[in-house]
């Protein structure tokens, strides 16, 4: 790229920070409007079940109750949700779809399925009025675990389907039987990854408001893809898409589950305010968000490695069952990101990979931060790990044996990843940054000295390294519109919402780079549909990549405007001009005009203009990259296991990341930061536990472990910067990374801290009592859930 | 998560508190803290349709220590009071100790005391705590005060001796003899998480043998639990590894420990027998010649 880094790849403090460290910004519930009304959702207890009746006359009685709505009710407004992701174009592929509705209809499919809505003048009676709804269900039998879906007898959940069956994909390259043929070693297990939440700080919520005099609909939204949000909500509300504005303000979190889901709420509020004339709000308490917002990871894998005797993987073969809950919205997203992840930074010629997605009775399974990468680098690793101790080879050759190399890219990997696009690994270096993480651990003096001193102390403590690579920055595209005002101030307008990344900042110091402002004069408005009209939204670590690449080109524009009307106005030629302080400047003297000026200028309010003169320094730009870019980590840890009580601690924590050209340090170490907090959280904290009724047993915060300040250990990050070839800026996305290997990681360093003792991890997550298990006995489960 | 509608009082004086009690009985709750009840009802898994307030009355907060050097606890005593007090380091070790295993700091700065010990939290650290240490509560009801020891208050889970007309008006722990030791040990998930096991214990030794024995446990049962074998094995021996572990081993007898989402019965079990070994090696190591 041009410009000579003013701004970018600087760890410039945040815009956005004074506003959200003094309680200043924007969430949805600070949205107070007159006349407001408040929704409460009447929910399924049962986990599957036919409604048989539900009764709101005495809700409608209730003082204070303005309407109660059923699935009745609604009329034809009553729609089958979208499909929100079609499946890839993959050969031989079942796909079954079973979307979401805005409420239950007949049947319901997952404790926490909305079944009625209750509108009142505020949450407290909202909340009154749901427990006066009176919902007969008969029970149906429940499909309670992954395993247990496709078994002969199984009940099934949608009829028209007919089994519980939502997909079934069988991804092939070279010829595996062939290259087991020839191993020296295959090694097979059976690898088991379980369910958990998003917990995002804030759960979702929105505010609606039908003006009626505007004919204008304003949806406040805790989503992560306003604009898809906005043209569905045009579409079902039969509104043009002008009439909708759909605002994403601050946001407490994101991680995926807030996507462009067109949740039952998001798709009610609206309609409910457009039927009472009065805006309505609905904030979901953290109770409701364990059964009603998605989630993620369940997975059991049956996968084999075939090596040769020096290490070289021969090739892989892995079966997966996939839970994606009661509903498919999504697509095949995340089994998909699984199948491809788990081909690694390695050379894999052979591989063998088929998965079934299947129905079960629990909340729907979508995207969560990793979005199926954790189950597939999990599945590699832990067989590269078995295998190199099976051949008495150290777990860091194995790894460098089988990396690809710098020469071999663009690599095909010849499969097709979830974007529709073949699997194309942009760059990638991976042998320095695996070195790098091998001499900040100090891992040849911990395995040489270290270990088995500790060890005559009497503790276990265990060394882990692992790597993965994280396909990000997918298409299609994005855009922005950059401004500058009379005053000198810029304006940045587009249309990915912010979560909490820093948007404010990194796209700031994309433009700011190139028009040579400070940062804190880029005024970034992000999420807003009436800002900027076009674009998908915050996911699949792609905000950096794809918007910020359309921020790049549409600074470009607007740089080449200012530098067309500085010369004319500076009598001098472009190429002795330089941008910088807000001001355009013959380069080497003190004659120059600032950029407001300039604005001024570029918008005459007398005189004749030449024809085809646009006003304005502005310019809009999109882009959509010919694919995504491939970044990669390396993850180390040091962990002490006590084995008596088998719970563990964190005591070093090692990340080496490369994830191309980076526009903010301090950002990009903020998110591995946060990745590596959700890792050990996925890794050790945080599991859902269902009975066999479909009952979440761990409901809240109390009993589902979010790991705290106390449990994440300080952690050194250190950077490569391998550019990417398909954006200009040469990024590749963070968002998800830091969360994907630490599952893998942690397996390896508790096997470590125990060898010698035949514990094999082959789980996530592990809890101290799972642990505790596999410590004392053949690893049956003793009764307990955890 | 709001809570469903009550009458909200706010008395300033134990007579109108008994007063209201009297009034309301079982349909009333008494808010000290709030810290369990206020979430437990905005899960509406609690829907009292009366209130009282009892943070207006003013006689029931504070740390006294009585003639024989009794530590005189009032019910809306907030728990981190404890933790900053000189009387409470210097006079019981074992529940100075024990405090800051309570949750976590927030949660001391409103939770009571009294209203931690009226819960009955089988989970909880204090009713362990007193029972080991053997404290009186004091209990008041329209016909006068009654104390009840530890051991006769709690009753099983969330069940303790007082009356739905009665207020638990403080608790009364008793000094420490001289040359005893103590220790708390507690294993939980994460920092301030209810333990998986937990014990308290406290022991005398005189002339190198150990007297009265005292071990409490939490998250071991319905109900906080003394491990009555292990003080069997305990008394009269001189402390020393192998005693530890035969009395750990009792322990794992005394225990009736529940199966929930984070540890098997088989788990907690054998939790219990390690952190009573540790506890007991701790404890023999502070205490001192009588």
């Amino acid at each position: 790229m041009s410009g000579g880094g003013l701004w970018f790849g600087k760890g410039v403090l945040r815009n956005e920070d004074p506003k959200l460290l003094t309680g200043r910004a924007l969430f949805v519930d600070d949205v107070r409007l007159d006349g407001m009304l408040h929704a409460a959702f009447v929910r399924s207890d049962l986990a599957h079940g036919e409604i048989v009746s539900v009764d709101t006359s005495d809700a409608l009685q209730r003082e204070g109750v303005l309407a109660v709505y059923t699935a009745e009710d609604l009329g034809a407004y009553w729609h089958e949700g979208p499909v929100l992701v079609p499946p890839p174009p993959i050969e031989g592929h079942t796909f079954n779809p079973a979307t979401i509705v805005p409420l239950a209809k007949g049947r319901v499919r997952h404790v926490g399925e909305p079944i009625a809505v209750v509108v009142a003048e505020n949450a407290y009676v909202a909340e009154d009025a749901a427990q006066d709804v009176w919902v007969e269900i008969e029970p149906l039998d429940v499909v309670s675990s992954t395993e247990s879906a496709l078994a002969e007898g199984s009940p099934v959940i949608h009829e028209h389907i007919g089994s519980n069956l939502a997909a079934h994909v069988v991804q092939r390259k070279g010829d595996y039987e062939a290259a087991r043929s020839e191993a020296a070693l295959v090694v097979s297990r059976r690898f088991v990854y379980d369910r958990g939440v998003s917990g995002s700080m804030e759960n979702r919520g929105i505010v609606a408001s039908w003006d009626p005099r505007e004919e204008e609909l304003t949806v406040w939204d805790t989503t992560q893809a306003p604009i898809p949000i906005r043209n569905g909500l045009a579409r079902l509300l039969g509104l043009l898409e002008s009439q909708v504005r759909v605002v994403a303000p601050f946001i407490g979190g994101g991680f995926g589950p807030k996507m462009m889901m067109f949740y039952p709420e998001e798709v009610l509020l609206p309609w409910i305010s457009m039927q009472l004339g009065r805006p309505v709000k609905w904030i979901e308490d953290r109770q409701e968000s364990f059964f009603a917002t998605t989630m993620e990871r369940d997975q059991v894998h049956e996968a084999e490695i075939a090596v040769a005797s020096d290490g070289t993987i021969l090739g892989v073969k892995d079966f997966f069952l996939h839970d994606t809950g009661a509903y498919d919205p999504y697509g095949l997203t995340v089994p998909i990101n699984t199948q491809c992840t788990l081909l690694g930074p390695y050379r894999i010629d052979n591989y063998d990979s088929e998965f079934k997605a299947v129905f079960t009775n629990r909340t729907v399974v979508t995207p969560v931060r990793g979005a199926g990468r954790q189950q597939g680098v999990f599945v590699i690793e832990r067989l590269l790990d078995i295998a190199a101790r099976e051949l008495g080879m150290d777990r860091v050759e194995i790894r460098r044996r089988n990396f690809l190399r710098p020469d071999e890219f663009p690599y095909d990997h010849e499969i097709l990843f979830q974007d529709s696009a073949p699997l194309y690994y942009d760059s990638g270096d991976y042998a320095p940054a695996l070195d790098k993480a091998v001499e900040l651990i100090g891992y040849r003096d911990f395995i040489d000295r270290e270990k088995a001193r500790l060890l005559d102390e009497g503790r276990r403590v265990g060394l882990g390294i692992v790597t993965y690579v994280e396909g990000t920055g997918i298409g299609p595209y994005e855009g922005a519109r950059v401004t500058v005002e009379p005053s000198g101030s810029v304006r940045v307008a587009m249309g990915v919402g912010s979560q909490g990344q820093g948007h404010f900042t990194a796209f700031a110091q994309v433009v700011a780079e190139q028009l040579g402002v400070d940062v804190s004069d880029v005024h970034v408005s992000t999420g807003d549909t009436r800002d900027f009209s076009w674009g998908t939204g915050t996911f699949a670590s792609r905000g950096a990549v794809v918007a910020g690449s359309a921020c790049h080109e549409s600074a470009l524009r607007v740089r080449k405007k200012v530098l067309e009307l500085a010369s004319e106005a500076l009598e001098a030629d472009e190429q002795d001009l330089e941008l910088a302080g807000g001001m355009a400047r013959v380069r080497g003297s003190d004659h120059g005009i600032s950029l407001g000026e300039l604005a001024v200028r570029a918008n005459p309010l007398r005189g004749a203009v030449a024809p085809g003169t646009e006003p304005g320094l502005e310019a809009t730009a999109y882009f959509g990259p010919q694919r995504g870019s491939t970044a990669f980590g390396v993850h180390a840890m040091i962990v002490e296991v006590d084995p008596e009580t088998a719970l563990i601690e964190i005591k070093r924590y090692v990340v080496v990341h490369d994830c191309g050209r980076i526009i903010n340090p301090v950002i990009v170490e903020a998110q591995v930061h946060g990745g590596v907090a959700h890792g050990i959280g996925d890794a050790f904290y945080e599991q859902l536990h269902y009975d066999e009724d479909g009952q979440l047993m761990n409901a809240s915060f109390m009993d589902y472990l979010l790991p705290t300040a106390c449990e994440v250990p300080h952690m050194e990050v250190a950077h490569e910067e391998t550019p990417s070839p398909l954006n200009p800026l040469g990024v590749k996305g963070v968002g998800e990374a830091g969360a994907i290997p630490v599952g893998a990681l942690l397996a390896q360093a508790v096997e470590d801290a125990l060898e010698g003792t035949g514990v094999e991890v082959l789980e996530m997550p592990l809890s101290p009592n799972r642990l505790f298990e596999l410590i004392h006995g053949s690893g049956e489960r003793s009764g307990g859930e955890g | 998560m709001k809570p469903a509608p009550f009458l909200y009082h706010a008395p300033e004086t134990v007579a109108e508190v008994l007063a209201l009690l009297s009034e309301h009985g079982d349909e009333a709750k008494v808010l000290a803290g709030g810290q369990s009840l206020i979430p437990t009802m905005n899960f509406r898994l609690a829907q009292p349709s009366v209130l009282i307030d009892i943070n207006r009355v003013a006689d029931l907060e504070g740390i006294e220590v009585t003639a024989d050097g009794t530590l005189r606890i009032g019910a809306t005593t907030r728990q981190r009071a404890l933790e900053r007090s000189a009387e409470v380091a210097a006079r019981s070790p074992l529940l100075f100790e024990a405090v800051p295993f309570v949750a976590h700091a927030q949660i001391r700065n409103r939770g009571t005391v009294g209203g931690n010990l009226a819960h009955a939290d089988p989970r909880s650290e204090f009713p362990a705590v007193m029972l080991a240490l053997g404290a009186d509560l004091r209990i008041r009801g329209t016909g006068g005060e009654r104390t009840v020891g530890a051991t006769d208050f709690f009753r099983g889970l969330f069940a303790t001796a007082l009356g739905p007309q009665e207020l638990l008006v403080g608790v009364d722990v008793p000094p420490d003899a001289p040359g005893s030791g103590s220790a708390f040990v507690e294993l939980s998930r994460r920092n301030g998480d209810y333990a998986l096991a937990g014990v308290a214990c406290r022991l005398t030794l005189r002339e190198g043998r150990i007297s009265d024995p005292r071990v409490g446990f939490l998250s071991a049962g319905d109900r906080p639990l003394l491990a009555t074998e292990a003080m069997r094995v305990l008394e009269g021996q001189e402390p020393g590894e192998a005693l530890f572990r035969e009395a750990a081993e009792a322990a794992r007898h005394d225990v009736r420990p529940i199966e929930d989402v984070h540890a098997s019965v088989a788990y907690r079990t054998h939790l219990f027998g390690v952190i009573t070994r540790r506890a007991l090696e701790r404890a023999a190591g502070r205490a001192g010649p009588a």
